[in-house]
């Protein structure tokens, strides 16, 4: 369904384009040696090249470097194999070489795309722009004194990846999507954690309206929007108030506005006119980046199966729906458990017990994979004791659930539970006849032609049995006695 | 042997051989610089003066001679230009913004220096941020050049020279020796403390870094020796950045020899520089062979400006005919974009400057000017703690670069730096090396041209061309002036063939002969 905005004068639609800042795993920052690890003491990860004190140069760590490469071919984008490191000048109190060293025009990755999976099961292809390398700055603190600014620069010089996208986002849910698969495809590559609440991801809006076909309207860009709910409800009110703008007479202004997340509202920061000059220039300290292709071959190589991929090996080889494989590349992890489940057992039948069983309980205390307190071998083994008939599908349920309590194995809980199918016929015959015995009338309007009543016998032989009789002996058993 | 009346007046070859001979001492040798520094203080060539550091390190090295380990500059007291930081030592680029900043690091030239055993007498005296062809920018003051006419006025003050309370052999009180001066000329600049310690024997050799002529133009001024080599032979790690594609650090010494063996010691790839280059250094002594024949040296018919005096152009023939004595072969080349050289440098080199000297803005180190905000903390800051001359060169830089202009000015300026480059590329075709003047004139006094930028920088005019097309150049004396004062010419080589320029300013020192000492010694 497409999203229009229903304005006074018509239906609009909205144009959005995502600009995310990725934070770099890495154990040392972009272009000195201090680490990177988060949450440590203020200013305890910051060297003399980050505090830009006289005289220091950067010199760019080869492993960031391969990072955004491995990023770029993950985004099916072109690598560039020269790109210039260049300075953004402004001052600031974080900022200490008052440049950032950013990527400006020639950056390292170009053209790329990105495969949406949109909640009716379907895909969009959206364009990614390019992808450059830059510096992290640090961050102020203004609540930590009553008239001083505290400055923390464990963070400046910690390697960025920001990644554009084309304008090719149609609506909120898409630009989630976008940023869900931008973020697994990240994690796949071990390129970034995409942490949006520790910072490790963070996303500027470009936001323009437009009458459904029309031309493209003025943009805005709402920065510092830290969660896809909060770009979803920033697209949302930004695309309602520029509609609601232009149809009162007024004119959208290119300019940079800021998410207020407690207000749910965008505010302008900063007009064009008030923008800043940042003055880019070459930053003489350092060469042009220069990759060859045949390192950028073996960078290829090291690439583990993207999702996409994953997903059409899984709807391929495992015969699962698109929304069952897609659901289970989302994660990388997720879809290592369930191949270490479906190995060697029926594939829809694992995939029904992650998706509907593990997937469901684990959503509902909102842990992932892995936190799960079963173990793929153990939901393997579960699997096994359904297949070779030692419990029925019925009984797994209360195993499954057993499983999820304490951490057993299955056969540890069948065993002690006596859970253990009954398959002995003699005492299926027994119950049968018990239940024969005390439905007599039933028997009797069966046997008169009331075929509907094998069901009513069925279950009342695997209540009399706690439901550890084998369902298929009850089933030809009980038709055989029935006939009489 | 007997010990030689004058220490100071040896070379750096001649001090190695003494140390070794065990003929004098580096204590002996550092001290007699230590007096000679406090004696010619009226030059104001010394920021910091580091005596009690340098003789620590003279015992040291005799430590080391001693025991037969001795580095290849070991002993020898050497002054470093004030924008190499020093670890425990003040560094202050000549710039009040710098107040009161001691690094906690070393730069990896002085690193080098000090591994081969080099002792430091102090931090010499520069132009603002090293931006000036006079030294008469420095916070500190203007150095006066040991070539300027005056007197030495002997007074009984009765205390001791400032700094030198802690030397073990200057307890005693002492005269403090003032100077009178007829005129204070300019050493030329930036490096003007180095050029003018070297000159004045109170250093035996000096650090400079060269930028547009920073080390050529002042060693010219002086009559000693300075050469930039090619840009990525030292690093500039630990050196307050400037213009950096053209930043180069450099030796001023009073001989070519000496020259040659400081570079050794300067030089190398380093990995914390991105732009300093992994290739051997070879013993560039080795080059001083007087062989010159066949050699074929370019003379580029541009570098005869308008309104060059006649004894420049007289001196720059003198050169030629010298070399052509010596076997090399005269070749007129042309370097047809020369005459924009110029104006794209003071375009380039402003535009880095504004961008390296955004970091002194009063936050993390050196002087801050609180303000009520953090913007008018920025402005109090700067505005007080740059000089005119670097806050005209950060309101260029930082106009060239601005949305609007950058592809008139700064786009422009790097497309004439190529050209310039290519010039020089098609020039090796025909020669192996190029001979020029080193500076339009002499010597002129403090407060000349002071408010004339313009006229200011046209004393690069010879020099800036090797920054923008990063080849090593020399300055070595040829010679005086009608006025009296020293000129030096300039040699240009190829990318990383210091030898050659080594080996043809060996011929040029040579055949000018002894040059005379400055007023001050005379």
């Amino acid at each position: 369904m497409a999203y229009r905005i229903q304005g006074e004068t018509g239906e609009w639609e909205v144009v959005v384009g995502l600009e995310v800042h990725a934070q770099v795993i890495s154990n040392a920052k972009l272009f000195s040696g201090a680490a990177t690890a988060f949450g440590a003491a203020p200013n305890s990860q910051v060297s003399y090249v980050d505090a830009a004190f006289p005289g220091m140069l950067p010199v760019i760590n080869e492993f960031c470097v391969e990072q955004a490469v491995k990023t770029g071919l993950g985004l099916k984008a072109r690598i560039n194999l020269r790109s210039i490191f260049d300075r953004k000048n402004y001052f600031y109190a974080d900022l200490p070489a008052g440049y950032q060293i950013s990527q400006y025009k020639d950056p390292i990755v170009g053209e790329g795309t990105i495969v949406l999976d949109l909640s009716d099961g379907g895909t969009r292809e959206v364009g990614i722009e390019r992808l450059h390398l830059e510096m992290d700055a640090g961050k102020s603190l203004h609540d930590q004194h009553p008239s001083k600014t505290y400055v923390d620069l464990n963070r400046a010089g910690v390697a960025l990846m920001e990644i554009v996208s084309k304008p090719d986002l149609r609506s909120p849910e898409e630009a989630a999507a976008y940023l869900r698969k931008l973020r697994t495809i990240l994690r796949y590559l071990g390129t970034c954690d995409g942490n949006m609440e520790e910072g490790s991801m963070r996303c500027d809006v470009n936001v323009s309206v437009r009458k459904v076909g029309g031309r493209l309207g003025t943009r805005t860009e709402t920065k510092n929007v830290n969660s896809i709910r909060y770009v979803q409800q920033a697209i949302e009110y930004e695309a309602d108030r520029q509609v609601k703008l232009i149809e009162e007479g007024g004119q959208v202004v290119q300019e940079t506005r800021l998410w207020d997340p407690n207000k749910g509202i965008t505010r302008s920061m900063r007009s064009k006119e008030e923008a800043h000059d940042y003055r880019y220039f070459p930053d003489p300290d350092l060469l042009p980046l220069v990759l060859e292709q045949s390192w950028v071959d073996r960078v290829k190589q090291t690439l583990p199966e993207l999702p996409d991929d994953k997903k059409a090996r899984f709807m391929a080889d495992y015969g699962l729906s698109a929304y069952d494989a897609g659901v289970l590349v989302a994660e990388r992890a997720r879809a290592d458990f369930y191949e270490a489940v479906a190995k060697g057992r029926d594939a829809k039948m694992a995939a029904n017990y992650v998706i509907g069983d593990l997937l469901g309980a684990l959503n509902k205390t909102g842990k992932d994979i892995g936190e799960s307190p079963i173990s793929a071998a153990d939901l393997g083994g579960l699997i096994d004791l359904v297949t070779d008939g030692t419990i029925s599908g019925r009984i797994a349920k209360d195993v499954f659930a057993e499983m999820l309590e304490t951490g057993e194995k299955p056969s540890v809980i069948v065993e002690k539970k006596g859970l253990r199918q009954v398959t002995d016929t003699g005492a299926i015959d027994k119950a049968i006849d018990d239940v024969m015995a005390a439905n007599a009338d039933k028997v009797a309007e069966y046997r008169s032609g009331k075929d509907k009543l094998f069901g009513f016998f069925v279950g009342q032989v695997m209540r009399a049995t706690q439901g550890k009789a084998n369902p298929a002996l009850v089933n030809d058993i009980l038709a055989r006695k029935l006939k009489g | 042997m007997t010990k030689p009346t004058r220490l100071t007046h040896l070379s750096m070859a001649e001090a190695l051989e003494g140390l070794k001979a065990k003929d004098f001492t580096a204590v002996e040798l550092t001290r007699a610089h230590i007096d000679a520094i406090a004696d010619l203080r009226g030059l104001n060539a010394f920021i910091t003066e580091t005596p009690d550091l340098a003789l620590e390190q003279a015992a040291a090295s005799d430590a080391r001679y001693a025991k037969g380990e001795a580095g290849p500059l070991d002993g020898l007291p050497l002054g470093i230009k004030d924008l190499f930081c020093t670890r425990g030592v003040l560094t202050t680029a000549a710039s009040h913004i710098l107040d009161g900043f001691v690094p906690p690091y070393e730069s990896t030239v002085t690193s080098n220096l000090f591994r081969d055993g080099a002792v430091m007498l102090g931090k010499l005296n520069l132009d603002e941020f090293a931006m000036g062809s006079a030294n008469i920018t420095s916070y500190y003051g203007p150095v006066v050049s040991p070539w300027s006419p005056g007197r030495k006025i002997q007074r009984d003050a009765g205390t001791t020279a400032a700094g030198s309370e802690l030397l073990e052999g200057l307890r005693q009180p002492r005269p403090v020796t003032e100077w009178e001066w007829d005129r204070r000329l300019v050493p030329g600049g930036s490096s003007g403390g180095s050029a003018a310690s070297v000159a004045a024997r109170m250093v035996m050799g000096a650090t400079g870094t060269d930028t547009g002529g920073s080390i050529r133009q002042p060693a010219s001024f002086v009559g000693i020796v300075g050469i930039k080599p090619t840009y990525g032979r030292c690093s500039r790690w630990g050196i307050v950045a400037f213009a950096s594609s053209l930043d180069q650090a450099g030796p001023m010494t009073r001989t070519v020899k000496d020259a040659a063996i400081m570079l050794r010691s300067m030089a190398g790839f380093d990995p914390k520089d991105s732009t300093s280059v992994d290739l051997p250094v070879p013993d560039y002594t080795k080059a001083l062979t007087g062989d010159i024949r066949g050699l074929r040296v370019g003379i580029p018919k541009e570098y005869r400006v308008d309104g060059m005096p006649a004894e420049i152009e007289r001196l720059w023939q003198q050169g030629m005919d010298w070399l052509k004595a010596a076997g090399a072969v005269p070749v007129e080349i042309s370097l047809p974009h020369t005459k924009y050289a110029l104006p794209a440098y003071y375009i380039v080199a402003p535009a880095e400057a504004s961008s390296n000297l955004a970091r002194y803005d009063g936050v993390r180190f050196g002087l801050r000017v609180e303000g009520k905000d953090l913007k008018e903390m920025y402005e109090n800051t700067r505005g007080e703690g740059f000089g005119a001359e670097v806050r005209r060169r950060i309101l260029i830089g930082t106009y060239v670069l601005s949305a609007g202009y950058y592809d008139a000015y700064y786009l422009k300026a790097q497309k004439v730096r190529a050209r310039i480059a290519q010039d020089f590329t098609s020039a090796w075709d025909k020669c192996d090396v190029i001979l020029t003047p080193t500076a339009p004139s002499t010597a002129f006094a403090i407060g000349d041209k002071q408010d004339d930028p313009i006229a200011m920088y046209l004393n690069d005019v010879f020099t800036v061309p090797a920054n923008l097309a990063g080849l090593p150049g020399i300055s070595v004396p040829a010679g005086l002036g009608s006025d009296g004062l020293p000129l030096g010419l300039q040699l240009l080589g190829k990318p990383f063939d210091e030898e050659t320029l080594f080996r043809v300013a060996g011929v040029i020192e040579q055949a000018a002969g002894p040059q005379p000492l400055p007023p001050v010694h005379s």
